[in-house]
Formats: C-alpha cells, sequence, structure tokens
C-alpha cells in the first residue's frame, strides 16, 4: 500500500530526513521509534504534504500512485490520515460541521452521494460510542476548550468517521493518563482491518503494550537504522536508545 | 515602623541547636546547602509591604511571635488526628503522617506497586540519600524568597515519594502534617519531594492540619518533578488553626509531555501565603492550577501563581475562586510568562471572586507576560456578590436567608469541588462547604 | 511564501464586487456649505419651519466646532467646501408601484442580489428603498397603516407627521452632540421614519438599502425609530456603493427610543460601501452616530451589525439605559481589509436599576487593515445591580494588519457587576493544514473558520440578513447540524 524509497527532506536549510526506506501492506500495523528529534514527525508531515518541509530526494508511492505529488486534501480524500501530534483547534466551528465537511469531500471525490444531516449524525453517534466519547464533545467547537485526553480521542474518533485506508498516528498516546490510552488504544484496535495500514509513531515504549504492531522501525538520524518485530520494542525499552545512536553515528 | 527582622534571629539560633542533629542526614552538600540557604535568609531577612510580591501581606504580626523549633516532634496520641482524617477516608497508618514535623512513624506501604516508594523524608535520605539528592532542592529557589531558604535551611522530616517508570499507583497517597502548640508557638519546616518518572502516574493528597486555636507557624516547601508523560493529580487541603500562619511554596517541574495538576483548598489559618511556580520545561505539557479559598474573621489569604511557559505547545488552565466574608481580605496574584519560543502557548487564566460582605477585600492581580506571538492567551478576573435575585427566589420558596446564603456560596464553589478526583476528599470538601462554612454575617447590598 | 498564506493574501485581496456606477439624472447643489445651502435643502424639500431653524442651529454651532482626532484613524483632512450636500434623482414621473421605479435602478438592486421585487414576495420584507438621499420607492406601507404603524422617508414623516418629528428628532443624539452630528443636522437630506404605537408588534423585518452614487455626493442620511410601549420592530439597514476614486464622506445620525416599558428595538445593520482599492486610494469616510434610548421600563434595544466597507469607519452604537430594567446589547463583526481602517464600539451608558447590558465585538483584520475595538462601560450611581458582560475577540489573517482593544469601565455603583474578556488569535497556517488534512479545499477551510469566528454575531440577525452577511465575508453558511 505503502512505498517510501530513499526518502530526504529538510526543513529550512536543515536536512531532518536522510534517507528513509520503507514498505507497509494493507493490514499492518507499523511502529516508528525513536528519539526527540530523529525525524518521526517530519515523517508524519511528509506524508500528509506539510508545506514546511522540502522533499529533497526519494519517492513515495501509495497505491500505486506518487503521494508527493498531491495536494494535501487530495491526499487525505485518496484515504491518508493523520492523527496530529498537537492537534489544532478551530475556534467557532463545531466538531459536527467541521466532520461532516471533511466526510463530504471525500465522499464526493469517490463518487458517493453526501451524507445528509440525520444519517450523518446516525453515523457520528455509532463511532462515538467506539471512543466512548460525550455527545456534548460534538457541539463544541473543534478541539477548543479540549482536555489532552479529550483531543487524543477526538483525532481518533475522527478516524473512525473517515475510515481512511493509511492511518498515521503521531505521538497520539504523549500526554495520556492510563485511562485516557487505553481508551484511544481500544479505538485503534478496533479500527485494525485487513485493507487498512497502520503506521503508529510514538516516543515512549508504554503504547505498544496496547497496540501490538507487527513491525516495530527504529528512526535516528533521519534514517531507519533497526527493523524488527515486537521483542525489538521490548529491548529498546530496557537498553534505551543509547545502543542504537553510538552505533551509527 | 515594625522592624521586620526583630524575629530573624530566633530562626538562626534555632538553625544552631539544631544544626548537629540536621547535619546527621544527608551528604555534606546537602549541609551545605542549608547553611548557604540559611545565610541567604539572614541576608533577605523578612520582606516588607514595600515588596512589590508581599503588598498586600503584611508580615509585621508573624515577626512578633517567638516560634519555637519542637526538636523531637511531639508524643501525640493519634486520636485526636485520627478523628480529624476520619472524614476524608485517611487511616493514620495509609498516609505519611509529621506530627510538629517529625514522622511519627513509617506509612503501611501494603497495596503499592512494586518499586514505587512513599515515606519520610529522614528515612529517605538514609536509605537512598543518593537518589534524593539528585532532585531535592533543585527546583525551589532561595535566591529571592526568604521563606524557602529558611525552609531549605531546616531540610529535615517530611516526606519523599517516588513513582517509577510505567507505574500507576491506584491508591491516592496522602501526606499529613499535624501541628499543635505546647504552651508556646511552634514552627515546622515540612519538606515534601515528589518524582515521578516517565509515563508514571499517580494522586498526592497534602493535608495540613492543627489544634484548633493554637498559635504556631508552618514554612512548607514541595517540589514535584514530573518526568516525560508522566501524569500527577496533586491536591492540598489546608485547615489550620485559625490562628496559625501558613506559608507553602509548590515548586513543579514539567517534563516533555507530562501532565500536572493541582487543586489547592485553603480556609484555616490567620494568614496564608501558597505560592505554586511551574516551570514547563519541554513540549507538551499541561498544567492545571485551580484553587478554592474562602476567608472570614480577620483571615488573609494570598495565592501567588506563577507559570512558566519555557517551550512550545505546553498548556496551562488557571482557575482560582474565592469566598470572602467579615474582614476577609483575599490576594490573587497570578502570573503567566510565555518565554519568545514559546510559541502555540494556550494559557488560560480566570479568577472570581465571591465578597459576602462590604468589609472584605479583594486584591486581584492576573499578570500575563508574552514574548512569544504565536499564542493563545486569555485572562478574565471577575468580581461580585450573591445574586439578589436567586436568594430572593428560594426564600419564596420556603428556605431561610441563610441558608439560602449557604447554599448559593456553595454553589459558586461547587465547579471547583466537583475537580476533586477523590471521591471521599471532594465529599468530604462538599460537606465543610455546606455546614462549617456558612456566611458568618456582615451587611450585604 | 506557502500555499495557505497565500490563499490568506487573496482572500484579503479580494476586488470589490459592488462596483459599478448606475446612470441616473441627477439633481447637485453645487458644492460648499453656508446658511444659504441649508435654506435651500430645506425650501427644496418643503420643511417646516421649526425644521429649518433647528438645522441652521445645529450648522451654526458645527462652525465653531473641531474634528474629532481621538479616534485611532489617519486620513487627509476632509474640505467640507468641496462636497455637495443634496443629490436627488430626478423623478420622471410619480411613482404608484414598483413597476414604474427607474429600471436602471431595479436593475442595480438586483445585482446586488436584492431585488425589491423577490424581497417583497418571498420574504415579506418592506423595503424603505433609498437611493442616494431620496426615498424613490416605499413598500407595504398599506398594510403597516392598518396596524398604525408609520413607516416613510423622513421627507415624508416632516409634511405628514410633523409633531412628532419635533417631539422626537435630536432628544437622543441632540444637534450639538458632535462635530459630525451636527453637521448631519445642518444638511440632513433624507432617511426613515418608523413609529410603532403601543401594543403593537410590528409582523415583518423593516428594511432600507442605502446607495452612496453620484460623485462627490456627501450622504447625511438621518433615521428616527420610535417604539411605544409594549411594541416591538426589527429594523434592517443595509448600504453598498459603487466603485469611486474619490473619497466620499458619510455622516448619518440614527435615534431609537424605546419610549414605552416593554418597548424593543432590533436594529441591525450590513456595511459594505466601498472601502478604497488594494492601494488604499479612494473609499468611504464613514462617520456615523447611532444611539439608543431605553426610556421605558424593561424596554430593550439591541444594535446588530456587520461591519465590511468603507475606507474608515468610525462608528459606536449606544444605549442610554434609563428605564429600569431595561436591556442593552452590541453585536458586532467588522472586517478591515488592504488599508482599511475601522474605529469601532459602542457605548452602554447604565442609568436605571437593575438595567443589563452585552456586548459581542468580533473583530477581523487583514491585509493592512487596523481594526480598533472602543467601547465605554459606565454604571451611574443610581443604577443598583446593573450587569455588564463584554466580550472582545479579534482574529488576524496574515501579518501586517492590527487589532487594538480599548475597554473603557466606569463604575460607579458597588452593587454592579462588569465582566470583559478578550481574546486576540490569529488564522494559522496549522489550522489550514488541519482542515486541509481532512479533506477540505484552502478556500472552505478559510470560510469555515471566519463563521465560526462570527457566529455569535450572525446568530443575532434575522435570517436574509444573516445570509447577506455571510455573502460579504466571501464565505458560504455554515449548516444547520451542531
Amino acid at each position: 500500500m505503502l512505498t517510501i524509497f530513499n526518502l530526504h527532506a529538510k526543513v529550512e536549510d536543515k536536512p531532518i530526513l536522510n534517507g528513509v526506506s520503507l514498505k507497509v501492506k494493507a493490514g499492518e500495523v507499523h511502529a516508528i521509534m525513536g528519539p526527540n528529534g530523529s525525524g518521526k514527525s517530519t515523517l508524519a508531515g511528509v506524508l500528509a504534504g506539510r508545506d514546511i518541509y522540502e522533499v529533497t530526494e526519494g519517492d513515495v508511492l501509495y497505491n500505486g500512485k506518487n503521494l508527493l505529488e498531491m495536494e494535501p486534501e487530495e491526499r487525505a480524500r485518496e484515504g491518508v490520515f493523520l492523527a496530529f501530534q498537537y492537534p489544532v483547534e478551530i475556534p467557532g466551528v463545531s466538531n459536527t460541521y467541521f466532520l461532516k465537511a471533511a466526510l463530504n469531500a471525500i465522499r464526493k471525490h469517490r463518487g458517493e452521494p453526501e451524507l445528509d444531516a440525520m444519517e450523518f449524525l446516525e453515523l457520528v453517534r455509532e463511532k462515538m460510542k467506539l471512543l466512548r466519547m460525550d455527545e456534548e464533545l460534538l457541539k463544541r467547537p473543534v478541539n477548543e476548550g479540549f482536555s489532552g485526553g479529550e483531543k487524543k480521542r477526538n483525532e481518533i474518533f475522527q478516524m473512525a468517521v473517515l475510515e481512511p485506508k493509511l492511518a498515521i498516528l503521531d505521538e497520539t498516546d504523549s500526554g495520556l493518563d492510563i485511562d485516557a490510552l487505553k481508551i484511544v488504544a481500544d479505538g485503534v484496535n478496533s479500527l485494525r482491518d485487513p485493507n487498512r495500514a497502520m503506521l503508529v509513531i510514538t516516543h515512549y515504549q508504554r503504547l505498544l503494550n496496547f497496540i501490538v504492531p507487527d513491525k516495530v522501525h527504529v528512526l535516528a538520524g533521519g534514517r531507519i537504522v533497526k527493523s524488527g518485530g515486537k521483542e525489538l520494542a521490548l529491548k529498546l525499552e530496557k537498553e534505551g536508545y543509547g545502543w542504537i545512536e553510538n552505533g551509527h553515528q | 515602623m515594625i522592624d521586620l527582622n526583630e524575629g530573624k534571629a530566633a530562626f538562626l539560633n534555632d538553625f544552631e541547636r539544631q544544626e548537629a542533629f540536621l547535619s546527621r542526614f544527608g551528604s555534606k552538600g546537602l549541609h551545605d546547602l542549608r547553611r548557604s540557604a540559611l545565610s541567604r535568609f539572614e541576608e533577605l531577612g523578612f520582606p516588607s509591604p514595600s515588596e512589590e510580591e508581599w503588598r498586600f501581606t503584611p508580615l509585621g504580626p508573624l515577626t512578633k511571635i517567638p516560634f519555637q523549633l519542637s526538636p523531637n516532634g511531639i508524643s501525640q496520641r493519634e486520636s485526636e488526628v485520627a478523628e480529624r482524617l476520619q472524614p476524608m477516608g485517611i487511616a493514620p497508618p495509609d498516609a505519611v503522617l509529621l506530627l510538629n514535623g517529625r514522622c511519627a512513624r513509617p506509612l503501611n506501604s501494603a497495596g503499592l506497586p512494586e518499586n514505587a516508594c512513599v515515606q519520610p523524608l529522614l528515612l529517605a535520605l538514609s536509605e537512598k540519600q543518593e537518589f534524593v539528592e539528585r532532585h531535592l532542592g533543585r527546583y525551589a529557589s532561595f535566591e529571592t524568597h526568604p521563606f524557602t531558604a529558611l525552609n531549605t535551611a531546616f531540610i529535615g522530616d517530611g516526606a519523599f515519594v517516588y513513582i517509577p517508570k510505567n507505574t500507576t499507583v491506584t491508591k491516592p497517597i496522602f501526606l499529613v502534617y499535624w501541628s499543635q502548640s505546647s504552651g508556646e508557638p511552634t514552627v515546622t519546616h515540612p519538606r515534601t519531594l515528589i518524582v515521578a518518572e516517565e509515563s508514571s502516574q499517580a494522586t498526592i493528597v497534602e493535608v495540613f492540619l492543627g489544634r484548633p486555636n493554637d498559635v504556631y507557624l508552618t514554612n512548607a516547601v514541595a517540589e514535584v518533578v514530573c518526568g516525560p508523560n508522566a501524569s500527577i493529580d496533586y491536591y492540598k487541603i489546608q485547615d489550620e488553626s485559625k490562628e496559625a500562619f501558613h506559608v507553602h511554596t509548590l515548586q513543579v517541574q514539567q517534563s516533555r509531555d507530562s501532565t500536572f495538576s493541582s487543586h489547592a483548598f485553603a480556609f484555616g489559618s490567620v494568614l496564608a501565603r501558597n505560592e505554586i511556580n511551574s516551570v514547563l520545561d519541554d513540549e507538551g505539557c499541561s498544567c492545571t492550577l485551580n484553587g478554592l479559598y474562602f476567608a472570614s474573621g480577620h483571615q488573609l489569604i494570598d495565592n501567588h501563581t506563577r507559570i512558566e511557559h519555557a517551550r512550545p505547545h505546553c498548556s496551562s488552565h488557571e482557575l482560582y475562586k474565592g469566598i470572602l466574608d467579615g474582614h476577609g481580605h483575599g490576594v490573587f496574584n497570578g502570573r503567566i510568562h510565555v518565554h519568545p519560543n514559546a510559541q502555540k502557548t494556550d494559557a488560560k487564566q480566570t479568577n472570581m471572586t465571591l465578597l459576602l460582605s462590604d468589609d472584605a477585600v479583594i486584591h486581584s492581580q492576573p499578570q500575563l507576560e508574552i514574548f512569544a506571538d504565536d499564542v493563545k492567551c486569555t485572562h478574565g478576573a471577575t468580581i461580585g456578590q450573591l445574586d439578589a435575585d436567586a436568594l430572593f427566589y428560594l426564600r419564596t420558596r420556603g428556605i431561610g436567608k441563610e441558608e439560602a446564603r449557604s447554599l448559593l456560596t456553595y454553589a459558586f464553589a461547587n465547579d471547583i469541588i466537583q475537580r476533586v478526583r477523590v471521591d471521599l476528599v471532594r465529599r468530604q470538601l462538599e460537606a465543610l462547604f455546606l455546614h462549617r462554612h456558612q456566611p458568618t454575617g456582615g451587611r450585604t447590598t | 511564501m506557502s500555499t495557505a498564506t497565500s490563499t490568506i493574501q487573496e482572500f484579503a485581496n479580494r476586488e470589490y464586487r459592488h462596483g459599478f456606477v448606475t446612470e441616473i439624472e441627477a439633481d447637485t447643489l453645487p458644492p460648499g456649505l453656508n446658511e444659504d445651502v441649508i435654506r435651500a435643502i430645506s425650501e427644496k424639500k418643503n420643511e417646516p419651519k421649526f425644521l429649518l431653524e433647528w438645522r441652521l442651529k445645529a450648522y451654526r454651532h458645527w462652525t465653531k466646532m473641531k474634528e474629532p482626532k481621538w479616534a485611532n484613524v489617519h486620513y487627509p483632512p476632509v474640505d467640507f467646501n468641496a462636497i455637495s450636500y443634496y443629490s436627488a434623482p430626478k423623478p420622471k414621473k410619480r411613482l404608484n408601484s414598483l413597476t414604474e421605479v427607474d429600471p436602471e435602478l431595479l436593475a442595480t438592486y438586483e445585482k446586488l442580489g436584492i431585488s425589491l421585487e423577490e424581497q417583497k414576495r418571498l420574504s415579506g420584507v418592506a423595503v424603505d428603498a433609498v437611493f442616494d438621499s431620496v426615498s424613490v420607492a416605499t413598500t407595504f406601507k398599506d398594510k403597516l397603516a392598518e396596524m398604525g404603524i408609520i413607516f416613510c422617508s423622513f421627507s415624508e414623516a416632516v409634511q405628514k407627521h410633523p409633531d412628532l418629528v419635533q417631539q422626537y428628532l435630536g432628544s437622543v443624539v441632540p444637534p450639538t452632540d458632535n462635530f459630525y452630528a451636527a453637521l448631519n443636522s445642518a444638511v440632513f437630506s433624507d432617511g426613515s421614519f418608523c413609529y410603532i404605537p403601543r401594543g403593537v408588534r410590528c409582523p415583518m423585518e423593516l428594511s432600507t438599502y442605502f446607495r452612496i452614487n453620484a460623485a462627490n455626493t456627501g450622504q447625511f442620511e438621518r433615521t428616527l425609530i420610535i417604539a411605544e410601549e409594549d411594541s416591538y420592530v426589527s429594523y434592517l439597514e443595509g448600504c453598498t456603493a459603487p466603485m469611486r476614486d474619490e473619497n466620499q464622506l458619510h455622516a448619518a445620525v440614527v435615534e431609537l427610543i424605546a419610549a414605552g416599558d416593554n418597548a424593543q428595538i432590533k436594529y441591525s445593520t450590513v456595511q459594505n460601501w466601498y472601502p478604497g482599492d488594494k492601494e488604499g486610494r479612494g473609499g468611504i469616510y464613514n462617520f456615523v452616530t447611532k444611539r439608543g434610548a431605553c426610556r421605558g421600563r424593561r424596554s430593550k434595544i439591541s444594535w446588530t451589525q456587520v461591519e465590511t466597507g468603507s475606507a474608515i469607519t468610525w462608528k459606536y452604537p449606544s444605549c442610554i439605559l434609563q428605564g429600569d430594567e431595561s436591556i442593552g446589547e452590541f453585536y458586532s463583526v467588522a472586517l478591515t481589509t488592504n488599508y482599511q481602517q475601522a474605529d469601532t464600539g459602542t457605548k452602554m451608558i447604565h442609568i436605571g436599576k437593575n438595567t443589563r447590558s452585552t456586548i459581542v465585538s468580533k473583530g477581523i483584520s487583514a491585509g493592512h487593515g487596523q481594526n480598533t475595538y472602543r467601547g465605554l462601560v459606565k454604571i451611574m450611581k443610581g443604577a443598583a445591580n446593573a450587569r455588564n458582560y463584554s466580550q472582545c475577540d479579534s482574529l488576524l489573517l496574515g501579518d501586517k494588519c492590527g487589532a487594538h482593544t480599548f475597554p473603557y469601565l466606569e463604575v460607579r455603583n458597588a452593587s454592579a457587576k462588569v465582566e470583559h474578556e478578550a481574546t486576540t488569535s490569529k488564522i494559522g497556517e496549522d489550522q489550514i493544514f488541519y482542515c486541509r488534512q481532512r479533506g477540505i479545499s484552502v478556500e472552505d477551510a478559510i470560510g469555515l473558520i471566519v463563521n465560526g469566528f462570527c457566529k455569535e454575531v450572525f446568530r443575532e440577525l434575522p435570517m436574509e440578513f444573516a445570509v447577506e452577511a455571510q455573502k460579504l465575508l466571501g464565505v458560504s453558511l455554515e449548516g444547520s447540524v451542531g
């Protein structure tokens, strides 16, 4: 589904990604771990089309199409979803209205009829149960006044409604207490699907006790320096990132 | 003109008498810290109202009282303390209990996860000296603060809490400080250190109590270290004697993605100064400071909070509510400092005060210092009285005047109380508010 | 520059869409101002003597006054002798129905999307259309007359109801009130007059559209609305002006009187006069005095405004809350783009007991626009239990614009409760990118955000106006869900 080949990217004049290569098949969950500043969030941003990052080399193929040539909204409409590390607040725009605009833009792109208000509410109510969200949150402006946990839950809720093909979760676990973490992880696990791939970016190994990945990659210095199964996360937990960084610099 | 330095000597003498005992705990390095803190205190002396930070909080009366350390604590039968703790669901064996600044006995640590540690500070200084000293005194600066300097000089007993990586402590941890005077006014300098490692989680309740009407000074400092992604829920309940003085500084150091929330309740003491300083030192931190205080008679309750937004993408939410009756005097000084690179800061501060009498006074000073340009910072302050329409409405339904006032006062306080996530503590606060702190008089318009 | 930023700029730099000139023969006085001009205006309009005297008194006072300088706006001095103080389309014949109205004029309104016919047929809005200074078409008058409601042009009111005019004119905004109010009092040409008798609830939204058309014509409207005991009226004012190179002065006066107990007046404005071009050339100077007096117990005046036009706006719709328990409200959206400047806000003067006021002000600045909120809340000694809530929010698009907030609070009664909240935020690239990542285009994203910001004010507008307001902001209305 997703093939990243030798991806290089920079911010302003500072190279961040220095040749990332990665293959993700439909149905797989890949975890990307790494110390601060290793390029995890940059990779997420590049895949979603954030324009502060400049791709200097490499290719990204998504279902056979050149992802890097698409505008951010095209990528979204093609099924790429990014759960933001810092979800953005949009004052005055209700969560419902925002999500309806997004869903209908995506449905239109797929050639499906737009949902009317009633159909939409029905869909949304069903998905809310998944994340144990209070219906009150729907009426509130997007992410405004949400607690950290509510924001992260809202991201996964949006993902549940928009049903992407490729979901990139950028540090969705950061700042969550254990109860909120379990709810978010349950939500993500229930969205695992043979037709859907997930890229789970995290700084803390704790998440991987709750979302068990098929593969774990370690990103350091803008490159994937180690790949393996679930056991790699445990090794990292025990030994820290030191052994990886030392071996590759 | 009151000479504020008059009271200084007593504390210096105290130190001389105590020094040999204190130096037995911790390394030489720690004792050097004590000594330099003492000399800093000697230089600073007690602040006068001409100093901006102490403008509304006169310390003259405090410095007139010859407070004495009670070096060996007290051999107090615990029944009096237990009685006060019982409504909060705290049994003395389940808490770190300090009687006049000395821990009576270690806590029953059954139920704590493996490797987690809750113990008296003196014990921790013996058993885990190196680890404790890595943090102790590193965060609460005494350079400009005479009370913190004094506390640091007397670092001895107190409480130590350690939550290891990826560990969740589900039961609240209670730290109880009880004071009483044995004829002479007493002073204690309790010190608390809380260290929470990466992705750990705990609830900590500090309770300050004393024998009613005793005269004493509590000069406490607590340092909280939140590791990456840690989540700490902190409560402070201050219900000291109505004749006591209470000075408390809470210093919080937050690492990346950590969450810290404080809920401070203040009812007791004739003069209370509560300071909270939180440093949001890496991205993704979230800090919540809630406070509720009630001052009547001639009580003065002063809340100083300072939130340092040092890095981008952090949020802070602050809500302080005060209820002032009689000649009660409230001070709120809330500073939010957004450093130049702390973009995407989201800071919200609200201060609300309910005046129940014409003689009550509030000084409310929000101070926003913003040096970054892409931030969201709001502050709001309201000062008001009970809604006459609502009062009248309740009375037309047969509710007595005093009861109606009490009910509406409770309603004002309620949203802070409802944020308390420790059930028994919340229930106790509700009861305290509905029954003990009924408005006591004063004409209202 | 990134895509999001450039779209924000594009949005901010949009050309004025209503810039076209209608060619109609006009009857115009030569430029300049002196007592003879005032006599000529009064004579042309066949006014009673009291009104001429009133005008002259105002003029004499005006000559002794100085232009105010305290507002946070900057513009070259106005030459009051270069302005023509009267301009009326020459009536081709007397008009009995809409079909007799100059078709070119009707076409102009159609271009603006406010066809009289459409309005009349579909929305039940009675429209008293003011083309430049003289009222040319009035609708639904007969129907309203049956209920005792008087709704006509100001000139007509002077002829048919001189007693009412004499009783109320200048009673809220005295002719000596300020520089521009004095000028208006001396030379006002026409406007609207509305009287709602006791116990009558006006069944439809009353509406006027103003346009400034003839070149170099000062526009000096005068509006007077009186609501008696237990009555209610909602009045809509909409303005668009065609594109001109030279600055034009507009100094209107609106007086509202909620005279009796429980009287209610709701006054809504959508203003999109020509704001000048991208370099800041041209555009309307909008120096308006709007004030309402709540004289009855529990009476209420509510101002809602959406201000997107004019090069310079200087406007403070105010409420004098005299009656006990009376209520004043002010809801405002002010948009400044290019080189527009707006210094706007409100005054709430609490005199009666238990009076309440609410202020919600939303300022949007883009391009080099400067937006100032200036609001006074004054609680007088006798205003026991007065309440005020103020909320001032500013939204910045781009980094060359500015937002300024100057709240003035004056409290002389201890039982008063005054609350003020202010926020300033920026449409960031973050917000736009977040929307795009969810599949929403940049244009839609900006629309979404701007409308969300203004929602509390749009909610106060009558439906058809809310739609126009949305159009004026160049964005689509948020749906009914949520």
